[in-house]
């Protein structure tokens, strides 16, 4: 009897380890990308201090140096130094990844909340809007836009931004569609306010849970396309260093041998991409308590 | 003098797939001032709907079908959106059944009473905030200044509801709905809550309309009862003559279906169901319940005659029968 009960014990308590393991395991995996997200942040932000060279000042002594104590990853063609030009080019990925969230997240709010709240015609307007964008594949109408309205910087966030509004709007607007039917936003309506206020003061902060996750993982996504339009050549134009745009000049040295030239951006891209969907997933799981101790 | 609000002939229906749903059929109701009315009925009965469309918050599918609302001897469905607006929380303040999912849970609750003081009354923040914790002390909130800040998830649901009341009350309507005040509370708190209101009420001079399935409620604390069943007013009268004279076979059902300790009567549930409001059948919608029932309750609705002072009722086998045997 006595061994019975232990022996179940120590089951129950194996058990508990495990999921206590699991949980610790997977929360390293997010602090891991967390932090990880956190020092390419500062790396961009203290790119001056940080980079090592002049990211774009050519040496011509200096081409083509494999990876060693003078430059720790190598230079390019131009004799350019690897390190100095992805740290220089976080910033850019980053920055333009950004405000191409910031951007479709503020319109896909807008248009959800409207959406979902009011009905009817404007329902039927936007989402129709929505449905037109998704038709397209992401990427191609991304290289579209910026193959149409030139290339330059602010047309890449445009582009991206316009690519992700839909993701948004409808993820808002769904959530719309539950919140409005609320007591509070019964209540918010019987104390006399007005319906914009109503809309956006007092019901859309209830729809952020989601859409946290939802910007967090389109972050990633956001990078990826930057760094993918400019490894085609529509994307940020050199001599500005930018991961696909590096990884995209280093792609014709693989074959020479030359293959710290590709590997460096593209890891850069790898990694911080990886971050974001990590830390997404996590922010998913810590929101949804359905999923809570789940995995 | 006249009533403060006059509910004359309103009809609210709601457009499905299936059909027109009349979940308010033509009632007539008034609200003295300073009184507090009861609005009695099973669930489904069309005492909140009634509540949102004196705010003129029916939302599609649902409209207003026809009707007169007059507060103050105003009308409100002609008023133009923004005056609806103003009257909203500044004159006619609601209080609703389940109070922890009417406050907002992403705003802390003192900013949401603070917010009535800025929008009616044109408050500064600062003032505005005075007026909050003054109003949360007079709910009997206990350190209003901590609880302010508070969510609503922090609070109890006593708490909740002395917030939302609270918030009603906060800038002295003159009506007051109040939908199931304490529906989610245990019983020695609902007590406090509707001591309150009717101290608050009595205070302010505000009338309160309260909405519940309660019966007990009613007698412990309204002056008058409406009684309403699947969308029509059945009957209206003062509480006394209510419990002690029912005089709509769906009032005698409902009065003999409360519980009672103090003495030997046994407690009958009301027969029956609530009918579907589909595409309902004209005349008494009470017809496939009762047992009085005459060949005309189920073709012409039954119009209200008053039996005595402050006692209108609406049924055909009541009226045939006070007249074949007048009480002397």
């Amino acid at each position: 009897m006595s061994t019975l009960v232990s022996a179940s014990a120590e089951r129950v308590a194996t058990r508990r380890a495990a999921v206590a393991w699991r949980r610790v395991r997977r929360n390293t995996l997010s602090l891991l990308a967390l932090g990880a997200i956190l020092t390419i942040i500062g790396l961009a932000l203290a790119a001056p201090l940080v980079a090592p060279y002049d990211p774009d000042a050519p040496q011509a002594e200096e081409t083509l140096q494999a990876p060693g104590w003078r430059h720790w990853l190598g230079t390019d063609i131009y004799g350019r130094d690897q390190l100095s030009r992805i740290v220089w080019a976080a910033r850019v990925d980053l920055l333009v990844a950004l405000a191409a969230t910031a951007m479709a997240l503020t319109t896909g709010c807008v248009l959800g909340a409207l959406a979902g709240y009011r009905g009817g015609l404007v329902d039927q307007v936007v989402m129709r809007l929505v449905d037109t964008i998704m038709a397209f594949p992401a990427f191609i109408l991304a290289m579209g836009i910026t193959a149409a309205a030139g290339n330059a910087t602010a047309n890449v966030v445009v582009a991206i931004a316009i690519t992700h509004v839909p993701i948004y709007t409808r993820l808002i607007r769904s959530e719309m569609l539950r919140v409005r039917e609320m007591e509070y936003a019964e209540a918010a309506r019987t104390v006399g306010n007005r319906q914009r206020r109503i809309i956006f003061f007092h019901l859309l902060p209830n729809c952020f849970p989601p859409v946290i996750v939802q910007a967090t993982l389109a972050m990633g996504f956001a990078i990826l396309t930057v760094a993918a339009l400019s490894f085609i050549g529509l994307g940020i134009q050199p001599p500005q260093s930018e991961w696909g745009a590096m990884a995209a000049e280093g792609a014709s040295y693989i074959v020479s041998g030359e293959w710290w030239i590709f590997l460096f951006p593209g890891l850069a891209i790898m990694v911080t991409v990886l971050a974001f969907n990590l830390v997404g997933d996590s922010l998913r799981d810590l929101l949804d308590p359905r999923m809570r101790g789940v995995a | 003098m006249r009533p403060l609000l006059e509910v004359e002939n309103l009809s609210v229906a709601f457009d499905t797939d299936e059909g027109t749903v009349g979940a308010v059929d033509a009632i007539d109701l008034d609200v003295r001032r300073g009184e507090i009315l009861g609005l009695v009925g099973e669930s489904g009965s069309g005492k909140s709907v009634t509540a949102l469309a004196v705010f003129r918050l029916i939302r599609p599918p649902g409209r207003i079908a026809g009707g007169s609302i007059r507060f103050d001897g105003r009308d409100l469905l002609a008023l133009p959106e923004e005056e609806m607006r103003r009257i909203r929380g500044a004159q006619i303040a609601m209080v609703f059944q389940s109070p922890r999912t009417a406050l907002n849970p992403v705003l802390p609750v003192g900013r949401q009473i603070a917010r009535l003081y800025r929008l009616h009354q044109g408050c500064s923040a600062a003032e505005a905030r005075r007026r909050t914790l003054e109003m949360l002390g007079l709910v009997g909130i206990p350190e209003p200044e901590r609880r302010a800040r508070d969510y609503a998830h922090q609070l109890s649901g006593g708490m909740c509801q002395r917030v939302m009341i609270a918030m009603a009350l906060a800038t002295s309507p003159r009506l007051l709905l109040a939908d199931e005040p304490t529906t989610g509370l245990d019983v020695s708190i609902a007590a406090q809550i509707l001591d309150l209101l009717r101290d608050l009420g009595r205070r302010t001079g505000a009338s309160i309309v309260l909405i519940t399935h309660d019966l007990g409620v009613v007698a412990g604390l309204c002056d008058r009862v409406a009684v309403m069943h699947a969308g029509q007013l059945v009957e209206c009268a003062d509480v006394r003559s209510l419990f002690r004279e029912p005089a709509h076979p769906y009032t005698r059902a409902l009065v003999r279906s409360i519980p009672r300790v103090d003495r030997e009567v046994t407690m009958e549930p009301v027969p029956g169901v609530v009918p579907s409001l589909l595409d309902a059948p004209p005349g008494c919608r009470y017809a496939d319940r009762c047992p009085d029932v005459l060949d005309v309750c189920r073709t012409v609705k039954p119009a209200r005659s008053a039996r005595a002072r402050d006692h209108e009722v609406a049924c055909y086998a009541t009226e045939a029968a006070r007249v074949a045997a007048p009480r002397g």
